[in-house]
């Protein structure tokens, strides 16, 4: 984790608004992250945080009413927001490209599998029918699927969730894309299912080298398989840092509240979870200042008037908090 | 925090050889065509007091189980006794009045509560119901039950699209709490929370149960969850149970390859510890035409011979049973 990669993907204070008839929704506002080459970045944050509309802004398939207002999306250098859709279109797919959470809707259920892994491969690539025909089967031999010469002329709903998360797994690495978004890639499925699954991804990401943006809520999933991860709170990165890091030495408030808060196995019985009290807040109406203070145990008066910046408190180690001194918080105790 | 499975306190649940099968009708005349075994022989105990966890994957039985003990869907066959009475036998207005003690949490906060009822007659309409108190009584029980669960009682007149996830599903604990139950199955009562939410319901519902006693059937496919609330954890597979044991010894002694599989399947959030995985091959098989002797045949890594002609028998030492040919053999 120390040896340094050059970046493959750098977002730099991304700013994607939502202007619906009941005001402004801000769903992301300033987020900064870096992906490097051949790792995997885990975006790590509750529903409504932020985090999909931050995916489908690299994608560039934000659509009104909403906009990117602000920022940069820096892939290998090429600025995405400067690029034109025509020119996306060939990045789309080609070089970045997305798995979602729900294979059964993210695969159109009229066509067979094969004629949508061809169609991957055909909008980007010269090859006749017979060439991505093959090259479909290929890739279906890749992610495991048993028996690729029959599977790949059957249908969506003939095949398991495990299965077909497979075969959009096949679809989006098609065209050996360098950066590979996973949006709650195993959320649907069983966690016998979500270990095959991430055991797949990570052989094809070390056979493809490919980087990977992994968006969940699953704090154990990122645990296992992120180098590095930035928590997302109320629209906001509010702690970004190495793996191994955050998990020691949580810095925000936040990121110490969830990681008290879960149950793992074989934790004591008689431990109390710790609890965030309240809720969510609600992006059409954000709380002042610091958007966590209303949760937070250490908001002082501060936090409520003056929205804390994503500041480097320890070398690579980056947290918004105002209550952050030397380095560490006035909290402790992830693992007691 | 918790009763420790033992023999002191009375069985409150007894379930046997419960099967809950369900037709699959087709053609022009719905032709019964196959049957769904979604519960195919399941027997445990519930003590009063205790919570029994019950975890499985999608599809392995463990909601119509829950369904099941409560009559919410008539069984095929076997028998569940609630205080040592048979709930099958039973004319409906006793079973009526034994529901009183029975209440069931929903996993769905959102579809589970009525959009166009206020949350006081959400929670009173049970207490009308089984004719409690008068009307103004009743709102006082209402009122009581929504502070017990961490509601401001001023919302009584409020509507479920008020809420948030989180509370809605404190509305819905409201609802089975009114009655004042010994018993009650928890259906998967976090999963459609976030994870800042869940510790608040997770720790509402162990307060709860030590306040009144109360004894849950806590299904959940999350095992994290189920071993940390759970006295006792059962692991269904294919509409089976598989293994049972207190929480500490199914973690730190699995003895079913399914529940070796499943504990090393959950991801840790530690990232200093490595973990030996077992990865198992394949998907469940269908509840339609399950597999032949051991249901987990086809995708265990043990199996031999014997699995797949006959099915495993109960192996049961100190209240720890398996079901499983090869977990036998090694005791």
């Amino acid at each position: 984790m120390n040896d340094t990669r050059p970046p493959q993907l750098q977002v730099r204070d991304l700013k994607t608004h939502f202007f619906t008839e009941d005001g402004v929704v801000r769903a992301v506002d300033g987020i900064s992250f870096v992906l490097d080459k051949g790792r995997t970045l885990g975006l790590v944050g509750e529903s409504g945080c932020g985090k999909s509309v931050s995916a489908l802004s690299v994608m560039g398939l934000v659509s009104p009413p909403g906009w990117i207002v602000e920022g940069e999306i820096l892939l290998d250098g090429l600025d995405l927001l400067e690029v034109p859709e025509s020119g996306m279109r060939q990045v789309r797919g080609n070089r970045i490209s997305m798995i979602f959470q729900e294979p059964m809707t993210s695969l159109n259920p009229v066509f067979t599998i094969g004629n949508q892994i061809m169609e991957a491969i055909r909008v980007h690539q010269k090859v006749s029918r017979n060439e991505a025909r093959d090259r479909a089967i290929e890739m279906l031999r890749k992610v495991k699927i048993p028996a690729p010469e029959t599977r790949v002329d059957e249908f969506p709903h003939q095949m398991s969730g495990g299965m077909r998360q497979r075969v959009m797994i096949a679809m989006a690495l098609a065209c050996g894309p360098e950066v590979l978004i996973a949006d709650e890639p195993t959320t649907a499925l069983d966690v016998t299912i979500q270990a095959q699954i991430m055991e797949l991804l990570a052989e094809l990401q070390s056979d493809l080298k490919m980087s990977i943006l992994l968006i969940t809520h699953n704090l154990g999933l990122v645990a296992e398989v992120s180098d590095h991860i930035a928590v997302m709170y109320a629209s906001k990165v509010v702690e970004y840092t190495g793996t191994r890091e955050l998990f020691a030495s949580p810095a925000h408030p936040y990121t110490h509240g969830l990681l008290t808060s879960v149950p793992t196995l074989g934790m004591p019985r008689d431990r109390e979870l710790n609890v965030i009290p309240g809720q969510v807040p609600n992006p059409l109406h954000f709380p002042s200042g610091c958007k966590f203070h209303p949760r937070c145990p250490l908001a002082e008066e501060r936090c409520q008037t003056e929205e804390p910046l994503l500041e480097e408190v320890q070398p690579g180690h980056w947290a918004a908090c105002h209550m952050i001194e030397g380095g560490s918080l006035p909290l402790s105790g992830v693992n007691p | 925090m918790t009763h420790p499975a033992n023999g002191n306190n009375q069985v409150l649940l007894r379930v046997r050889d419960l099967k809950t099968h369900f037709p699959v009708r087709e053609g022009v005349f719905s032709r019964v065509a196959a049957w769904v075994r979604a519960v195919d022989g399941v027997s445990f105990e519930i003590h009063e007091g205790e919570t029994l966890g019950l975890v499985g994957e999608s599809g392995c039985g463990k909601t119509t189980v829950g369904h099941s003990v409560l009559r919410l869907i008539d069984y095929t066959a076997g028998t569940v006794e609630f205080e040592g009475k048979d709930l099958n036998r039973m004319p409906p207005a006793e079973l009526r009045a034994m529901r009183q003690d029975m209440q069931v949490i929903f996993q769905d906060p959102f579809s589970s509560l009525n959009p166009r009822m206020t949350v006081g007659s959400i929670i009173g309409e049970a207490l009308a119901i089984h004719g409690r108190g008068n009307r103004r009584e009743r709102a006082e029980i209402v009122r009581e039950t929504l502070q017990k669960c961490g509601l401001d009682p001023a919302y009584t007149n409020r509507f479920p699209h008020e809420f948030s996830g989180g509370q809605r599903q404190r509305i819905g604990i409201a609802r089975a709490l009114a009655l004042n139950p010994r018993f009650i199955v928890c259906d998967e009562p976090v999963s459609a929370l976030d994870v800042s939410i869940q510790s608040q319901i997770i720790n509402l519902l162990a307060e709860l149960k030590e306040q009144y006693d109360l004894a849950y059937l806590f299904i959940a496919h999350d095992l994290s969850v189920v071993e940390y609330i759970s006295d006792r954890v059962a692991v269904m597979y294919l509409g089976r149970i598989v293994e049972v044991a207190t929480s500490d010894e199914l973690y730190h002694n699995p003895l079913h390859p399914y529940t070796q599989a499943l504990l090393s399947a959950v991801p840790v959030p530690d990232p200093t510890r490595q973990k030996q995985r077992t990865v198992l091959p394949g998907d469940v098989p269908s509840p339609i035409d399950p597999p032949s002797g051991c249901r987990f045949h086809p995708r265990c890594p043990l199996a031999i011979d014997i699995c797949k002609q006959e099915e495993p028998q109960k192996s049961e030492v100190d209240g720890h049973s398996v079901w499983c040919h090869v977990a036998e053999e090694q005791r």
